[in-house]
């Protein structure tokens, strides 16, 4: 089983590619108020996410997705 | 602040206010015709409609509705519920039952409270939802009310979708798939035929919204999934009267006899007033000419093949397929929005269209066709994009 380091460290390789201000990323990096992604580029992401983890992530669990660091909970709880 | 998340939306409209441009909600001062008008003061073609039959302007409707109206009074004052259910209105259902060939039948006041009270009301919590990414707002909306899980899948992308609901494992066969019939925006054509056989394969139920496509497609006008021949896969239709059959007003048909029970559970279907007796008449009428007269739909793809070739031979960048809706995308806000303001200054009125309603990053001058425009009319628009093209406002394949 993979833990919630493992999905932290993959989530935010994945995010480089559409962090246009060379944040240094963490957990507590927001998506949207620190990173800047629009909504387009959070669906773009989920399904980086989605593809590599062979899951779907229901749309549901966005509004309680802020950081980083939220999102690698919710994967790991969707991939358990 | 309250207030403060509309700080954009209130910057842009300044900015457009001070380019003297006024795309959203330019105000019509009269029709002319089902495709003329004079719109914030310039003749105009209309090519920036749905009214896809043009059948807004056909005699037999418009005495069909003044019939109604001396008859029922201008409202029904209440909800279908209550006491706004008139015969007319059950008649629209039986008859829009009869045309889809199936027992079952709900009329709503809009397409939208159509479209998003099913959503809404069909699967609740615990059930799953698998939603096309490009759904149309209604259906976004529909589905969040409604408490199911909602997973997307890639746009008109049936391998995505199968792998999603392989994922689901047991719960796939009790799971709402949701597509459209031609896509509003890019005036794509929902790969039907492959997300039926999905379904054959994998179990669920299939919704698929019509709204673009009814009267457009399928040997009688039903739409996509009749083209398609997929429709005994369908289990619920979508639609609405305000495009192909010019009025207002929405519909969902069904063979599942669930539907009679499904009805009182739709809130937007119970807390709203039902529609007016001449709009219900008039498209029962647009709804016999639809199905009485097919070479409507022949003249409409004769324009459709028209202004999509006569675009696309130019090098502008249009959709992969001929459809009712042709639409140009460009990359460049500024510059979409002064190709907008020089097609109608050539006269011509197209849809302007920015992110979030196109469905990526990109702007869209949206070209709608009616089987009523002329050949002369449709040339009269390929003109205009060639006059854009000739002043640089567009380039060639690419968008700009
Ligand atoms: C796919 C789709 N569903 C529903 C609607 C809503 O229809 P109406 O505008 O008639 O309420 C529209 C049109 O706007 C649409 O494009």
């Amino acid at each position: 089983m993979t833990d919630y380091l493992e999905y932290l460290n993959f989530l935010c390789s994945a995010l480089e590619s559409q962090n246009k201000n060379k944040l240094v990323l963490s957990e507590d990096t927001s998506l949207v108020a620190d990173i800047g992604l629009s909504s387009l580029e959070v669906m773009e992401f989920i399904e980086k996410i989605e593809d590599h983890f062979d899951i779907s992530i229901p749309l549901n669990i966005l509004p309680d997705v802020n950081t980083i660091g939220d999102l690698a909970t919710k994967v790991k709880q969707l991939n358990l | 602040m309250l207030f403060d998340k509309f700080k954009p939306m209130a910057d842009f409209q300044a900015e457009l206010a001070e380019r003297n441009v006024a795309p959203f909600g330019a105000v019509t001062e009269k029709i002319l015709s089902a495709t003329e008008g004079v719109v914030q003061g310039h003749n105009v073609i209309l090519a920036g409609t749905n009214n896809y039959l043009g059948l807004s302007f056909d005699p037999r409707c418009i005495k069909a509705a003044q019939d109604a109206a001396t008859r029922w009074g201008t409202g029904t004052t209440g909800s279908r519920l209550a006491n706004g259910s008139f015969v007319e209105h059950q008649a629209l259902e039986t008859e829009i039952a009869q045309f889809y060939g199936v027992d079952n039948a709900i009329v709503f006041s809009t397409g939208y409270t159509a479209t998003m009270g099913m959503c809404a009301t069909l699967a609740g919590p615990g059930d799953v939802i698998l939603l096309d990414a490009d759904s149309h707002a209604s259906i976004y909306t529909g589905v969040k009310l409604s408490g199911a899980e909602i997973i997307r899948f890639k746009h008109s992308d049936p391998e995505d979708l199968a792998k999603r609901l392989r994922r689901l494992g047991d719960r796939a066969h009790q799971a709402l798939i949701i597509a459209e019939g031609i896509y509003s925006m890019l005036g794509d054509v929902a790969p039907l035929r492959e997300i039926a056989a999905v379904k054959r394969e994998y179990g669920g139920y299939l919704f698929v919204d019509e709204a673009h496509s009814m009267g457009v497609m399928g040997a009688t006008g039903r739409g996509a999934a009749q083209a398609a021949g997929i429709e005994a896969d369908v289990d619920f239709f979508c639609g609405t009267f305000s495009k192909s059959l010019g009025a207002i007003g929405g519909f969902c048909v069904s063979r599942h006899a669930e539907l009679a029970a499904i009805r009182f559970c739709i809130k937007s279907y119970i807390f709203t007033a039902s529609s007016s007796p001449s709009i219900i008449a008039s498209t029962r009428e647009a709804l016999r000419i639809t199905a009485a007269e097919p070479e409507l739909q022949t003249k409409l793809w004769d324009n459709c093949n028209r202004l999509y070739h006569g675009l696309k031979s130019m090098g502008l960048p249009v959709g992969p397929t001929a459809s009712p809706v042709v639409a140009v995308t460009l990359e460049d806000r500024s510059r979409t929005i002064d190709c907008w303001k020089a097609l109608m200054q050539a006269g011509v009125y197209v849809n302007l269209v920015i992110p979030p309603a196109s469905p990526s990053t990109n702007f869209l001058l949206r070209n709608s066709v009616s089987a009523a425009h002329s050949s002369a009319q449709i040339d009269t628009i390929i003109a205009a994009y060639a006059d854009l093209k000739a002043a640089g406002l567009i380039t060639g394949t690419q968008a700009d």
